[in-house]
Order: C-alpha cells, then structure tokens, then sequence
C-alpha cells in the first residue's frame, strides 16, 4: 500500500516535470499555426489554429535577411553541413588523438597529454576575437570551413575516447600483436569496431554542439549566404506567428536526433555496459 | 597507463598530427594573441600598439561595470547550479523510483537538453514580452514585475530562461548516477532503516556525491558560457548593464567597443576563474577511475 502511494506521488512529479518542460514549447507551436492578427488580439494560443501550412511553406521558402538573399530552407541547409563538418572533423581526430596517446609509448607522453588537454579551459568564448583575426588573416570569413574547424578544435571528445580506450583490456593489444597487425591495422581493424557506440555517442554530441553554435556564426558570417538556423533567429523579419514557426523548426533536428538516438547516446556517454 | 603499448614511431604523430594542427592554427595561436592584446593597447588612430604592462587589468578593476558583470556572474552561476541541481535530482529520484514507465519518463525530459540556448532564449521572450507574454502578466499582477526597469524582475527573467533547458542535463546524470548505484546496497539500507527520506540522505546522496560534483561543475560553465545565447536574445544586459555576464560584456567592450585591450584582459581573468574550476574537474574525472 505504502509502495502505491509513493510510486503515485513519483508519477505526480515527474508527470508536473513534463508538462514544465512541454507547455511552453506546446504553446508557441499552437500559436504557430493561428494567423497573426489573433496573436496579436488574443496572445499565445493553447489550441492548435488552421494556418499551419501556410504559415511554415511561408518560412521556409520566403527570401529573408537584410539583403532578402536568404530563405530557412538554406539556413536548414547551411546548420547542417556545420553541425555534420564539426561532428565527424572533431570525432576522427579525436579518435587518433586518443588513440595516440593511450596506446604508445614516448618521453614526452605528460607534455603531449597537457597539450591537448589544457585546451578545455579556453572555450572559444575566450578567445573569439584572435580567433577572428585568424580566420580574417586566412581568407576563410564567411565559409563553411570557417564555420566548421574553430568549433572543432575541441579536446572533449579526446577525454572520452581516452577514457574508454583505457578501459580496453590489454590483452586486445597482444592478440593483435601476435597476428602482426601493425599500428594502422589495430587501430581500423580492432580499435575501431570495438569503439561504435562511442563514436555514435560523440558524434551525437558534437552534431548538437555544432548545430547549436550562436556567437561564432554570428561573428563569422556576414555573407548572408553562409547564416545559420540559431544565428538566424535573430535576424529573421516577418509577423509574430512566422518567427513562432521558424523557432519551432529549428529545434526539430536536434531533438529529433537525441530522442531517436537516445539509447546510443547515453550508453557511450555514462560508458553502461 | 596501459602495460602493453607500442614503441614510440614516427606513425604515433601522424595519429596526433591534425588535432594538434587544428588547435596549434585556431586555439594556441588565438591565446597568444589575446595575451599580446591584454598588455598592448591601441592609440586613438590604429597607426599602431604599445606594451602597457597591467594597464588593461588595471582599467577594468577599476570600472564599475565589470563589478556589475562579476557580481551578476556569481549570482547567476550559483542560483541555476542549485535550481537545475535540485530540480533534476528530483526529478531522478521520481524516476528511478517508479517500476512502470521509466524508459517513457527518461524520454519526456531529456530533449530539451538539445535546444540551443539562443533559442530558448527566443522562446523566454515570448513568455515575457510585455505584450502578450503569459509569465509576463502573471508576475506583473502579483508584485508589479517589469524587467525593463527592475534588476531584481530581469534576474527572474534569465534565472527562469537559463535554468529551464539545464534541468534536462542534471536530470540524465542523476538518473545515470542513481541507477549505478549498487543493489546489494540499497537492499541492506532498507533492513537497517525503514524512513525513506532519511535513508536517501544518509545513503544514497552520499553515494550520489561524484556525480553531483560534477554536475555543480558542468552547471557553472554552462552559465558562464552557454548562456550568451540566451541573454543575447532577452534581456541584452537590461535594465541598463546589470544582466550581463563576463563573457557577455567582453564580447560587447571587444565588438561593440571596439576595445580589443579590455576585452583580452577580460578573457584572461575568466581563464583564472576556468582553470580554477578545472583543477576540480580534473581531480574528479581522475578520482573516478580509481574509484572504479
């Protein structure tokens, strides 16, 4: 009886957790869908309304910006060749990154080590105007290398490649040996398959890092041609129940992603067995 | 460090070779360029720099405003790191304790870990526009809130807008870290204490204790960080500067301003304030393969 009342009263929280948590994104898609006139009359809507078609093929195909050079399907477009370039750019090598440093043996292996990791305390945050003038110094201001490799040039994915290649067993290692695999083979042939759900952890991660990316591309574009989803926020014209839209698909893709991928997600980052 | 290992080859830098590249070119070359600025400055024109020694330091210590930005900083960290913290160990605790629908619950609060901050931060001005925004309204007629003129109302206003989305990461990692907890454990806990809500004090926190300092940790750095998004997109520092964070107001002295000096030296300081905080990581992150 106890154990009822308390699993009722756990529901009750979690059941208020999730409502915290869906109502307000509920409301601004309810209110998406209504025309602006009732926005601006009635305020944020609870039902959903009957402009939903209009209002989003409206978004996504009409031509916004300063310039009116750029349309969200582009923007679409333009997050997801960032948030793709940063996920695999920084996963590879990370990966040899690791992998360098777990399974070889050198002098300078606690140089290397700080080298690589001193770097987490520095967020781009810290140094974006330098970065600026480096990338201005390059040519590369408004291009999508521009916008992929500075969010890449990350150590995080190194420490969890690390960690879990330390929780190979030695063994893998002296197999392999046996079998003459050379430093190249090992690493393709035995390291690699054994890392999937790793790999699939991080490249989730930094995917969502790199899509959800707001001062740099801010900072990096200012071609209209090369904006961004969450930059472009800020920057879109149109009424009310249009912005309501365009806030709303631009968190599709990467809630999409972590639900769809949840479980992957979480057995690589908590390392369950 | 592994017992087995190969011998040291030229192939072993070909392996750390392009993520080394990438940070020497776009991590070690910016840092040395911001320390170059926190002791230069620049003469009126541009025509050229000059080495100022402390100068840059010295002028920001000296200006009100950064005070304003630390002080606000501070606060702010704190107060979503006990919000998040406590909602999101709630939360963990409801959901590690239910038998039926926990897989369904981890699902309904794990996504809005995924929702940039900026966009939050679009999605809180919405609920807080003077216009229609519901929270807006609600607060105004219990005590006459506007945050666009009291500080107190536009703290509100980020605490509620920052710590929303936060909950979701506190809640995955509590969950991870209860459901690592050991059975045999909480079974002998329950022989030998029968109140529930003493024995999770007195259990299970404890046993919870890497993961929540780990957790203060991520929190901090999110509103240190993260959080540019979301101000950037609600108050922008309103009333008149106080809701700024150091992050912010370093990019707004460097864009805005043009203030490179200032905005360097700025940076360096919040390196400290990181470092510091990192020096914690590091020993848990360490601690926790021993542990293991």
């Amino acid at each position: 009886m106890t154990r009822l009342i308390t699993s009722g009263f756990s529901h009750f929280i979690l059941f208020i957790g999730i409502l915290i948590m869906i109502v307000p994104v509920w409301m601004i898609f309810a209110s998406s869908t209504h025309t602006g006139l009732i926005i601006n009359t009635q305020g944020l809507q609870m039902f959903l309304g009957d402009s939903f078609y209009e209002n989003y093929l409206r978004v996504l195909l009409y031509k916004g910006g300063f310039f009116k050079e750029i349309t969200a399907l582009k923007m679409f477009l333009n997050s997801f060749i960032m948030a793709t370039g940063v996920a695999i750019l920084s996963v590879i090598t990370s990966l040899m990154a690791a992998y360098a440093l777990v399974y070889f043996r050198t002098k300078y292996a606690t140089l290397l080590f700080w080298m690589i990791f001193v770097t987490i305390l520095v967020p781009l945050e810290l140094r974006i105007f330098p970065t600026y003038s480096v990338m201005a110094e390059l040519n590369l201001v408004n291009s999508y290398f521009g916008l992929i490799v500075p969010i890449s040039a990350s150590a995080i994915a190194t420490l969890f490649f690390r960690q879990f290649y330390k929780t190979v067993p030695d063994e893998l290692l002296e197999s392999a040996k046996l079998d003459g695999a050379n430093t190249w083979r090992f690493f393709i042939d035995f390291l690699l398959p054994l890392s999937k759900t790793m790999i699939v952890a991080m490249l989730i991660f930094m995917f969502v890092f790199g899509y959800n990316q707001y001062l740099w591309p801010l900072l990096v574009t200012s071609s209209e041609q090369y904006w961004t989803v969450v930059m472009g926020l800020k920057m879109m014209s149109g009424s009310i129940v249009h912005r309501f839209a365009f806030v709303m698909m631009s968190m599709v893709p990467p809630i999409l992603i972590i639900i769809v991928l949840q479980k992957h997600f979480i057995k690589g980052v908590f390392q369950d067995k | 460090m592994k017992k087995v290992q190969f011998k040291s080859s030229y192939s072993q830098y070909l392996f750390l070779a392009p993520q080394l590249g990438i940070l020497l070119i776009f991590l070690y070359w910016p840092i040395i360029q911001t320390f170059r600025d926190a002791f230069t400055m620049q003469d009126a024109f541009g025509f050229g720099t000059q080495f100022v020694w402390f100068d840059n330091f010295l002028f920001i210590f000296d200006d009100p405003a950064y005070w304003i930005a630390f002080k606000f900083t501070i606060i702010y960290s704190f107060v979503i790191t006990l919000i998040t913290a406590s909602i999101g160990l709630l939360l963990a605790v409801q959901a590690n304790n239910v038998i039926h629908g926990k897989s369904a619950y981890k699902t309904l609060l794990i996504w809005p870990y995924a929702i940039a901050p900026a966009v939050v931060g679009v999605m809180a001005n919405y609920f807080f526009s003077e216009r229609f925004g519901l929270l807006y309204h609600l607060f105004n007629n219990l005590w006459g809130f506007n945050w666009y003129e009291s500080v107190f109302d536009s703290y509100i206003y980020l605490i509620i807008a920052g710590s929303w989305k936060q909950i979701s990461a506190n809640f995955i990692f509590f969950l991870a870290g209860l459901q690592a907890i050991q059975r045999s454990v909480i079974e002998a806990s329950m022989i030998d204490c029968k109140n529930s809500i003493r024995r999770f004090w007195t259990i299970t926190f404890p046993l919870l204790m890497p993961t929540t300092f780990f957790l203060i940790i991520i929190n901090i750095t999110y509103a240190f960080f993260d959080t540019f998004g979301i101000i950037d997109t609600t108050t922008i520092g309103a009333p008149s500067g106080e809701t700024r964070t150091l992050v912010y107001k370093a990019y707004m002295d460097g864009f805005r301003g043009l203030d490179l000096g200032s905005a360097g030296a700025q940076s360096i300081m919040m390196m400290f304030i990181v470092l510091f905080i990192t020096i914690f990581q590091f020993r848990y992150i360490e601690g926790r393969i021993h542990y293991n």
